[in-house]
């Protein structure tokens, strides 16, 4: 056993930091909250060129795509990343960023799309089967202030049945595998609220001294670290089960571990990280909240934290 | 200990909820969340409304045309307003509830006379200029400067979440008038006219995308010596003045309002259907909201004791701590719970598919500015510790 990133691991992920630091600057995310959140083909082609949707389909494993989507999240890369490399082995035109294929899973009390002006293809994942509809075919009510400015949603009134791609048994490994890649977003949150409530506390004075000299404050982000820590162990944990090199054969109850701690720790670090900034987290301005608002979006995919926690003393 | 209402406390409430009725049908619509100019002229309406019935200035003394209420009236006076839907103080707050009082205990006749009764019938609206980009827990380490130049204070510097910014006639402000004297010492309380040659005010957009806040900057702006209220560098000392008229019922109507969409987050959880069955079938869920019902219950209790409490010493103590603290933590898990179980439609900030996703949303949203405005919940923590547990402070 060595459960640590190995060498190709760690310059995976090295590389894919590298390429977001540079083309995804908050300044770019910023600037897209302008175009209400209308994603940028240009970035997705080359987040294709990359690699972020074909990994798999490239011969990757999970364990790969999760420290991937780690970066993603950390870099708050708005869209459906998940689904566009969910497609890749089924669409070749997802794989190469050419086209945005999105997700919805039918949910109550209402179904809620996401990124719908962008998308080329827009998958119904139901549990018979995965279907592919044109989304300029959904029906449904654009909401004025989507919560996360990154993220324009429906509320979708009339939902095609659309053309079967895919069965029931495909359609559970996508939710599964659905459930860690965005548990691996929500691990890249909750490391950015840290970085940036860190970078805060030590260089906001009050008192006479740095705020993060204080224990009150210091405890906040040392709780963000320890729920970020537990989160990324049991994402990497669900990654490597599934990728076949797992401590445990219950590749749904790993998946449901790793979405319900990414959810809970990505709420908390988001939420936290705002407190740490005082009155400025709860301005528009400071990025704190971008992260709060992602990680709102992030537990509503492929179930929230609550489902989980009941699907998993269920299975017990 | 008695929580019953006596008959002249009754009496006051049936006479207040007869007027509500009268004329609450009658109000036009509420202006546009973000239409600054408009929401003014309707609470500026609303203020001459209750100024022209009596009951403006609930917690003002007599004399200076308010109604002398108990905290206990006052409590009934926010139940019946809220009960009744009527519009809240609005941008009034300032001068109604911090200005205001602010100016009876400490300005000068002159300084009375002339603006008391234009904040009573919600003539000026006034603006507060406290926090600045560098001073906010440490409040005192303000750094806007006040130099004396013959009748005028010349001001330089910048305040920051100053609510109405934009409307205001007038800003309760703190200006730094010494800068070798202990940081307490050298703070002078001023009344501040807005649109001042070199005052510039920005909208600071909040989280939600609101502009109630704004940022206001300060080159060379002259305002005359005899705007000061109480003595040069003796500022502190009035602004704490204000902190003394809180009579524990700062956070009523909000407490009514939560305890309300906590029970209608129950009836909700009762027709939402997740596979089948109703969210109210969770087990969990169900312990969930019962748990945060008994506790919003038991801070509604909480409510009356430090409100009581008030009427007997004339400051509210511990408990307003303990129950900023409390009320904090609780609002926080209400909103989200209520986000979990509204789940997908969580994700817009104003209504759709027919849920009242508004409501939650926004309050989950407001719940985040609860442990961080007027003392984030470190400091009140802090507080607790040091001033009411009697800790040694940290170093």
């Amino acid at each position: 056993m060595d459960f640590e990133l190995n060498d190709d691991e760690r310059s995976l992920q090295e590389g894919i930091r590298s390429f977001l630091t540079g083309r995804c600057t908050i300044d770019v995310v910023r600037a897209n909250e302008e175009t209400g959140g209308a994603l940028d083909r240009a970035l997705w082609q080359e987040l294709g060129a990359v690699g972020v949707f074909s990994l798999r389909a490239d011969g990757f494993g999970m364990t790969e795509s999760v420290l991937a989507f780690e970066e993603l999240g950390r870099s708050l890369v708005a869209g459906p990343l998940v689904a566009s490399h969910l497609a890749a082995t089924l669409m070749p035109a997802a794989a190469n960023g050419s086209r945005i294929v999105g997700l919805i899973e039918p949910s109550e009390p209402v179904n809620v799309a996401e990124h719908l002006a962008s998308l080329d293809d827009l998958i119904v994942a139901r549990p018979e089967g995965l279907f592919v509809v044109d989304p300029a075919e959904v029906i449904g009510v654009h909401a004025e202030r989507p919560l996360d400015a990154l993220t324009p949603i429906t509320a979708v009134s009339h939902l095609p049945q659309g053309e079967l791609i895919a069965d029931a048994a495909t359609a559970h490994i996508w939710h599964r595998d659905g459930m860690v890649l965005t548990a691996a977003l929500q691990l890249g949150l909750c490391l950015a609220s840290i970085d940036l409530a860190k970078q805060y506390a030590m260089q906001r004075e009050q008192f006479g001294r740095p705020i993060g000299s204080f224990q009150a404050v210091k405890h906040l982000l040392a709780d963000m670290l320890t729920k970020a820590e537990v989160t990324r162990a049991a994402v990497y944990a669900a990654a490597v089960n599934i990728d076949g090199r797992g401590d445990s054969t219950d590749l749904m109850q790993t998946a449901r571990m790793a979405k319900m701690l990414a959810g809970d720790s990505a709420l908390f670090c988001g939420k936290t990280g705002i407190q740490v900034h005082g009155g400025m987290g709860f301005t528009w301005e400071v990025d704190a909240q971008r992260y709060w608002k992602r990680a709102c979006v992030l537990d509503t995919h492929f179930g929230n934290s609550d489902e989980h926690a009941a699907a998993f003393s269920a299975a017990l | 200990m008695d929580l019953q209402f006596t008959d002249a406390e009754n009496s006051f409430r049936l006479k207040l909820r007869d007027w509500l009725s009268s004329v609450i049908p009658q109000l036009p619509s509420e202006p546009h969340r973000n239409d600054w100019i408009g929401r003014r002229e309707y609470d500026s309406m609303w203020q001459r409304m209750l100024f022209d019935a009596g009951f403006a200035g609930i917690n003002w003394p007599r004399e200076y045309g308010g109604l002398g209420a108990t905290p206990t009236e006052h409590l009934i006076f926010l139940e019946e307003t809220e009960r009744a839907r009527a519009p809240y103080v609005g941008q009034n707050f300032v001068g109604l509830l911090h200005a205001g009082p602010t100016l009876i205990t400490e300005a000068s006749a002159e300084q009375k006379a002339f603006h008391l009764p234009a904040i009573l019938k919600g003539e000026h609206i006034w603006c507060q200029g406290f926090s600045e980009p560098g001073a906010g827990s440490d409040l005192a380490s303000l750094s806007c400067r006040a130099i004396r130049d013959g009748d005028d204070y010349v001001i330089n510097g910048q305040k920051i979440w100053t609510s109405f910014g934009h409307t205001a006639d007038y800003c309760e402000m703190l200006v730094r008038t010494d800068t070798d004297v202990p940081k307490h010492r050298g703070i002078t309380w001023l009344i501040v006219p807005m649109g001042l040659p070199g005052m510039d005010v920005r909208p600071l957009r909040t989280l939600e995308g609101s502009t109630e806040f704004c940022e206001v900057f300060f080159d060379e702006v002259r305002v005359p010596v005899a705007n000061r209220v109480g003595d040069e560098n003796d500022g502190w000392r009035v602004a704490m003045v204000t902190l003394s008229f809180e009579r524990g019922t700062a956070f009523v109507s909000e407490m009514l309002q939560s305890m309300e969409l906590a029970r209608d987050l129950a009836q909700l959880a009762k027709r939402v259907t997740r596979s089948g069955v109703t969210a109210w079938d969770d087990a969990g869920l169900r312990r969930d909201i019962g748990r945060i019902c008994a506790e919003l219950d038991a801070l509604w209790a909480l409510t009356k004791r430090n409100i009581s409490q008030a009427q007997r010493t004339g400051l509210v103590g511990p408990g307003g701590n303990v129950f900023k603290l409390a009320y904090a933590e609780l609002r926080s898990r209400l909103g989200e719970l209520a986000m979990h179980l509204l789940d997908r439609a969580s994700l817009s900030i104003d209504d759709i598919g027919d849920l009242p996703t508004h409501a939650h949303v926004h309050g989950r949203i407001h719940a985040l500015s609860l442990g961080i405005a007027a003392g984030t919940s470190q400091v009140q923590r802090n507080i607790v510790a040091e001033r009411i547990l009697g800790l040694p402070k940290e170093r």
